[in-house]
This record gives structure tokens, C-alpha cells and sequence, in this order.
């Protein structure tokens, strides 16, 4: 996985444009990536125009930023943190705090530079807790920071006064300076906010992989001995990555507190931090896309399933233990295993074997859901009857023939999974030599 | 706690014999509580290293920490209750283990041991999804509510009194079976074959497969080893203390702050770890005393007005939760082994 991203890193840098320095067509061209993401983050919410879309975008947004902000951690220096929570919490506490202080002092302070001081209470925070943990990577790094969050999570509900107990602190976010007759009251005008500010923290952060300092993290996560001989420190280039994921975990706190208007001690605790690792690592942590996509796709799964069904957070572990089996790459992972094939127009040699290996992983997940599903109903909602709805089908779960037709699609689909899976598996490879021959020649 | 300070103590009546007497029940109180405390502080502490043995070993074998660990125990728990509402409790004290084993093994088998080529990370996310699923799954059969897990009738009674505490005969029976399990379990490691076997399986895995024995095997028995003796351990905790569905999320952490305090893949360090984590939250609990009071014992007053209000009168009961990691975490900065750890982790 990590080799991979070394290897892409390696050919992003090789097939830079040589254009001419200074030549401002070219670094648009360079940059022009942005541009697009710029445009699509501004065209989104003509396209999805409902108040579900845009909270949801809105959610989106804010989890693309914590998600790139842990793989500064997990993906690029190799640190695999259980309390990335902690800063974005923070981050949204003093964002709370300070807001309703800005409120009642009447100061002209206007609500978009807000996540910039969550970002600077993220960092704080991080600068203390970092110099204990950023000492030792490895497992000793990802206990301290387990620890950590769990000291900060009890803390949450023992300091009343800071972190509001259980109902959390509300603030008014229409309250604050009023630029451009802009008062944040529709969540429309919310949305752009997150929206600016994750295009702004993503670039920040991208950029920050195309520095030396980017690199170093690299090398901390592939050899840390190493970097002791090339006269860098180790522990400082840590502390370093550590304090400005930090940063970005708070600007993504003060949004998720601007957006919501209340903070609870849910923010800090640690669901949420093994929210974003989920994110990250199904998204793909060897690719600077990769949590961004997984952000994308976790927060519409939280959305979307919980509306279908109660037990979506069952089918979630699933999801993440498969990837992790699977596909330790994630879905960008996924991906731009393919690019190479897409380039040199093979793809196609794919269709046959992924389209039937599709297939039967979807008889087996329609079989497996279905158990689940009468499982369910038979166990915890016994009171509501045995007729449940299904894929749009009533179904008795007390009858035999549902578990029959499920347990044959779930057993039939593997088989099948089995078969189709080394046809995958070597066109695949069949077809990655075929390109590979056809580059030398 | 609502209000700040403490009630001032009633004052003793002013004859020197009264005085004498209430002293005395005073003394007597104490001496009740660090009794009390110190069984319960050892009875926590065995239970805590019934599954840090476990953990130890499975991560000295595979160099990975079993997130899912705890999930175990928990699983141990709920087959307990379900075993035992049909067949007992005695016979579900033996078969929850033997069935949480099987599962153990079979998730080492055809889970852990595919992803070890994924490398160290991926092997701990694949047990942490492990944890997030299972808690899932024992919600979705058992619910979030407490189950109704009963202390069986034989051993319903009151073992001895202190002063005025009932000690239960259960916990007894508990702390005798943890102490039983671990002579057993140390017994085995040093003194048979099987146990050599394993002890150089966790060293020298290539020797020990060259001198002709199944390593695979040998790691998956210790996995379905490790998992039963933390399903034991929440078969027999179930009843005592509450059996829900948080069990496993309450406890994990604490688990990994015995396995890293006491040093990673050490198990006397994982015994004293055990005993000193139980012991050190078991008192913690019965001080009730703040930080307010300390500074009032010194003259200064500090109520709620003064700025940190909360800090200042948070008392030492409350704390209890977060004691374990701080010492964690002070541990990890000063001594990154831990106490008996040869490793750096």
C-alpha cells in the first residue's frame, strides 16, 4: 500500500509538464485541478437542490477536511492515531466558547475566520499532547493516543463547565459581524463556507506533500532509522505532522460547530475518531484523494443507511473489515491500480471477469443482508410482527422459504465469488503484462 | 457534585470517652474500607489479567494488540447468560469458553492469518472493525439494555462480614478461579511440553518450524487459548458486575493500559500491571475527596466562583475513570517499555 503511494508519488513527479518557469499557462494547466474542484464545489448545490443534499454536503465537507487531516498522520508519516477526535472536539469548544464571548462583547469579528482560531486551538492542543506522544511511533503511539483520547473524552463529562455535560453548548451563528449581508442563517450559505474552507485546507494540505518537509514524513513512515542518519529528526518531524493535522482536525471541528450550532461531548469522544480512521482507511490511506473519497462515501453511507435500516452501523464494521482483508489499498487504491490499464486502453479485457466477480458479491451481500435482516426482526423487533418489507418485497421471517432462498444465494454466491475471483485476478494481471510489454517495446 | 464543598464532619462531643468511642468507629471504618477495598482491588485485578495473559501472549506471538479482545470477554458474558437460562451455570462456565475459543481460533484462521501479509496496521484495524462488529452483533441478539445475568443460588450468600460489610461468596468463588486459572496457565507454560513449544514459538517461530511443528497451528491455538480465557473471565464477571452490550467498549481501553503499563509481551508485568491497575481504581473510587479540600486543608478557599471551579472540585471518585490512562500516558513518556518490558514498543 505504501510502496504503491511511493511509486505514484514517483511518477506524478516524472511526468511534470518541463514548461518554461514562469510561464503562467503552464501553472494554470498545473494547477487546474483546483480550478475544477473550485467550479464543481460552486455548480453542486444547483444540481442537488433538496435541504437533505446540502446538509449533507455540507457533512461531506467538513469530513473530507478531517479525513485528509488524519492521513497527514496514518497515510503520510505512517502514525495511526485513536484520538484524532480529540482536536477536532477542541477545535469545536473553542469555537463555541469564542463565539458566543465574540456575541456578548459585541467585537467585529465575522463568522468565516472562525474555523481559522479552531484550527489554532487544534494546534495548541496538539503541541501539548504531541510532545508526549510523538516520542514513539508504532503501537506505543497508537496506545498514547488511545489514552489520550480516552483521558480527554472522561474529562469531557467531569469538566461541566467547559464542555456543557450532557446537552452540550449552543451558539448563535446569524449573531456574529455581518459581511456582504451575509448572515449564515440559510444552511445554503453554510455550505459555501465548508465549502471554501475545504478547498482551501485541501490544497494547504496537498501542497504540504509536495514540500521536503512532505517527503520527510514519507521517509519517517518507510524507514525512521534512516532519517536519524541523514541528520533529521525522527521525533520532531512527527511532532511536526502531528501538530498540523491537529490544525486541520480543528478547522473541520469549528465547521461541524458552526454547522450544527451546538457541541457536545460526543465531539471528542471516540466514536468519532474511529469514524474518520474508517474513513480514511476505506477511502485509501496511499493516496492524498483516497480519504477524501472514503469522507464522501462514509458520510453518505451514515446518512443514507440509517435512514433503510437500523443495523447500518453492523453492516459499516463489515464494510471496513472487508476493505481491510480485501482491498488494504481502499478505494483510491482500487482505482488507480487501474489507471495504468485505462491509459493504455486494456480495460476493456477486464469487463467479462469484473462484471461476473460484481455478480456474485452482490448475491452474497443480498443473501447475507437478507439474514441479517430476518435475523433482526425475529430477535429485536419481535413486537412488531414477522412481516417485515425488503428490497420492496414483504417477506415473513418466520416462515422457512426467506432463510432457505437466503442461505442458497448467500452459499451459491460465494461459490461463484470463488470461481470468479482468480478469473479477476488474472486478467488482471494478464492485462498489466500486456502493457508492461507493449511500454518496453 | 453539585455542591462544592463538603458538609463540615459533625464534631466529636466534647467527653474525652465519647471522643475515644467515635474515633474508634472512625479507625474501624477506615480499616473496613482498605480491607474491602484491597479484596476488591485484587478480585479486579485477577479478572483484568485473566484477559491480559491472553492479550500478552497473543501479542507476543503475532506482534500485534488484539483490539478485539474485550469484545471476547464480552461474548463470553452473553453466552454465559444464554448458556445458563438452558443448562446452568455451571456447565455454561465451561462451554461459553470452549465456544468463544472456537471463534477465536476461526477468526485467527481465516481472518488475522490472510491479513498478516497487509502488515502490522492493517492487522490491528482488522481487529478493531473485528470489536465494532461484534459489539454490533451482540446488540442487535441481546439488545442495548442490561441482560438479566444472574449470580447462581449455590452461590448466593454471604461469605464472611467486615465490621458491617457482607462480603459475597461469589466474589470469592471469582477471585478463586482467576487465581486457579493463573497457577494453571503458569504451570502449563513452564512446566510441559506444550507449554515450551509455545514459549519458543513466540522467540524463535523458524526453529521451532524447522524441528518439525505446525507455527501456524501453534499461533492459532494461542489465539483460541487467549480468547477463552477472556471469555472465562466475563462469564464469571457477568453476573457480578453488569452484563450490556458497552461492556467490551468499557473495558478495552483499560485492558491495553495493563498490557502497555506493565510491558508489552511481559506477562509478570501484565500480572503487576493487573493488580495495580485494579487496585489503584478500586481505592480511587472510595476517596472522596477534591482538590478544594486540599487547598482548604491549607487555608485557601476556592468555591465556585473561582475561575477552573470544576477542576478545583472534581473529587478523587470521580477521577477513577481517568486515572488508568493518565497513568498511561506517564508511564509511555517516562518509561517506554513499560515496568518490565525488555521491547521498546
Amino acid at each position: 500500500m505504501t510502496e504503491a503511494a511511493g511509486q505514484v508519488g514517483n511518477q506524478i513527479a516524472a511526468s511534470r509538464p518541463a514548461a518554461p518557469a514562469g510561464s503562467w499557462i503552464a501553472a494554470l494547466w498545473r494547477h487546474a485541478i483546483w480550478l475544477i474542484a473550485a467550479l464543481v464545489f460552486a455548480c453542486l448545490p444547483l444540481l442537488f437542490r433538496s435541504g437533505t443534499a446540502l446538509t449533507m454536503m455540507s457533512l461531506m465537507g467538513i469530513m473530507i477536511i478531517f479525513a485528509l487531516s488524519y492521513n497527514m498522520l496514518l497515510g503520510q508519516t505512517g502514525l495511526l492515531s485513536f484520538g484524532h477526535a480529540v482536536y477536532y472536539g477542541l477545535g469545536a469548544f473553542f469555537v463555541v466558547h469564542a463565539m458566543n464571548a465574540i456575541i456578548r462583547a459585541k467585537l467585529p469579528i465575522p463568522l468565516p475566520v472562525m474555523p481559522l482560531l479552531g484550527g489554532i486551538a487544534g494546534l495548541a492542543f496538539a503541541i501539548i499532547f504531541g510532545s508526549v506522544s510523538t516520542r514513539r511511533g508504532g503501537t506505543a503511539f497508537a496506545m498514547i493516543s488511545l489514552g489520550l483520547a480516552e483521558l480527554v473524552a472522561s474529562s469531557s463529562l467531569i469538566l461541566r463547565g467547559f464542555f456543557g455535560g450532557e446537552e452540550g453548548i449552543t451558539t448563535n451563528r446569524t449573531r456574529l459581524l455581518r459581511v456582504f449581508d451575509w448572515n449564515f442563517g440559510p444552511q445554503i450559505q453554510v455550505y459555501y463556507l465548508i465549502a471554501a474552507w475545504c478547498l482551501i485546507c485541501m490544497i494547504a494540505m496537498y501542497a504540504l506533500t509536495r514540500t521536503p518537509f512532505g517527503r520527510m514524513c514519507n521517509a519517517v513512515r518507510e524507514n525512521p532509522e534512516r532519517i536519524e542518519f541523514i541528520g533529521c529528526s525522527r521525533t520532531f518531524v512527527r511532532f511536526l505532522a502531528f501538530c498540523l493535522a491537529g490544525f486541520f482536525a480543528g478547522v473541520a471541528g469549528a465547521l461541524a460547530a458552526i454547522n450544527f450550532e451546538i457541541v457536545n461531548a460526543s465531539y471528542v469522544g471516540l466514536q468519532q475518531s474511529g469514524i474518520v480512521l474508517l474513513a480514511a482507511y476505506i477511502g485509501g490511506t496511499g493516496h492524498f484523494i483516497g480519504p477524501a473519497l472514503g469522507a464522501i462515501l462514509v458520510t453518505y453511507l451514515q446518512i443514507m443507511l440509517s435512514d433503510v435500516t437500523e443495523i447500518w452501523q453492523l453492516y459499516f464494521g463489515l464494510m471496513f473489515i472487508a476493505v481491510v482483508m480485501f482491498a488494504p489499498g481502499g478505494l483510491a487504491g482500487l482505482l488507480m491500480m487501474h489507471a495504468p490499464l485505462l491509459r493504455a486502453r486494456v480495460l476493456r479485457l477486464l469487463a467479462v471477469p469484473y462484471v461476473l466477480l460484481g455478480a456474485a458479491a452482490s448475491i452474497v451481500g443480498v443473501g447475507a443482508i437478507v439474514i441479517v435482516e430476518l435475523t433482526h426482526r425475529l430477535v429485536v423487533k419481535t413486537t412488531e410482527g414477522t412481516v417485515m418489507h425488503l428490497f420492496g418485497i414483504s417477506i415473513n421471517a418466520a416462515a422457512a422459504g426467506p432463510w432457505l432462498i437466503a442461505a442458497v444465494l448467500t452459499a451459491g454466491g460465494a461459490l461463484l465469488m470463488r470461481a470468479a475471483w482468480p478469473m479477476a485476478a488474472h486478467a488482471f494481471s494478464d492485462a498489466t503484462a500486456a502493457v508492461q510489454t507493449g511500454e518496453r517495446s | 457534585m453539585e455542591s462544592p464543598r463538603h458538609p463540615p464532619r459533625k464534631r466529636a462531643a466534647t467527653s474525652p470517652r465519647k471522643r475515644g468511642e467515635v474515633r474508634s468507629a472512625a479507625e474501624k471504618l477506615v480499616l473496613e474500607l482498605i480491607l474491602i477495598s484491597t479484596l476488591n482491588g485484587v478480585l479486579f485485578g485477577m479478572l483484568l489479567f485473566l484477559m491480559a495473559s491472553g492479550l500478552t501472549l497473543i501479542f507476543s506471538m503475532m506482534g500485534v494488540l488484539n483490539f478485539a479482545h474485550a469484545s471476547f470477554y464480552m461474548l463470553g458474558a452473553f453466552f454465559g447468560f444464554q448458556i445458563s437460562r438452558y443448562v446452568g451455570f455451571w456447565p455454561a462456565l465451561v462451554i461459553a469458553p470452549l465456544l468463544v475459543g472456537v471463534i477465536g481460533a476461526l477468526v485467527e484462521r481465516y481472518g488475522l492469518r490472510n491479513v498478516h501479509r497487509h502488515g502490522h496496521v492493517a492487522e490491528l484495524l482488522f481487529t478493531f472493525g473485528l470489536a465494532f462488529v461484534i459489539e454490533e452483533v451482540v446488540q442487535m441478539i441481546w439488545g442495548k439494555a442490561p441482560v438479566d445475568y444472574r449470580i447462581p443460588a449455590l452461590l448466593d450468600f454471604t461469605a464472611f462480614t467486615v465490621f458491617s460489610t457482607n462480603y459475597p461468596a461469589y466474589k470469592l468463588f471469582m477471585l478463586l478461579i482467576s487465581i486457579g486459572i493463573f497457577i494453571v496457565l503458569l504451570a502449563v507454560l513452564t512446566r510441559t511440553r506444550v507449554g515450551l513449544i509455545i514459549q519458543a514459538s513466540l522467540t524463535h517461530p523458524n526453529m521451532v518450524a524447522m524441528l518439525g511443528h505446525n507455527v501456524p497451528r501453534v499461533f492459532m491455538l494461542v489465539f483460541g487459548l487467549g480468547c477463552a480465557l477472556a471469555a472465562v473471565a466475563g462469564v464469571i464477571a457477568g453476573p457480578a458486575l453488569v452484563t450490556q452490550s458497552n461492556m467490551a467498549g468499557l473495558l478495552g481501553p483499560i485492558l491495553f493500559v495493563v498490557v502497555v503499563v506493565g510491558g508489552l509481551g511481559s506477562l509478570p508485568g501484565a500480572f503487576v500491571a493487573s493488580l495495580l491497575i485494579g487496585l489503584i481504581q478500586t481505592f480511587a473510587v472510595s476517596v472522596n475527596a477534591s482538590l478544594a479540600d486540599l487547598f482548604g486543608a491549607i487555608g485557601l478557599t476556592l468555591d465556585a466562583r473561582s475561575p477552573f471551579a470544576d477542576l478545583w472540585n472534581v473529587t478523587v471518585a470521580q477521577i477513577a475513570p481517568v486515572i488508568p490512562y493518565l497513568l498511561l500516558v506517564l508511564i509511555l513518556a517516562l518509561r517506554p517499555t513499560g515496568l518490565f518490558g525488555t521491547r521498546e514498543t
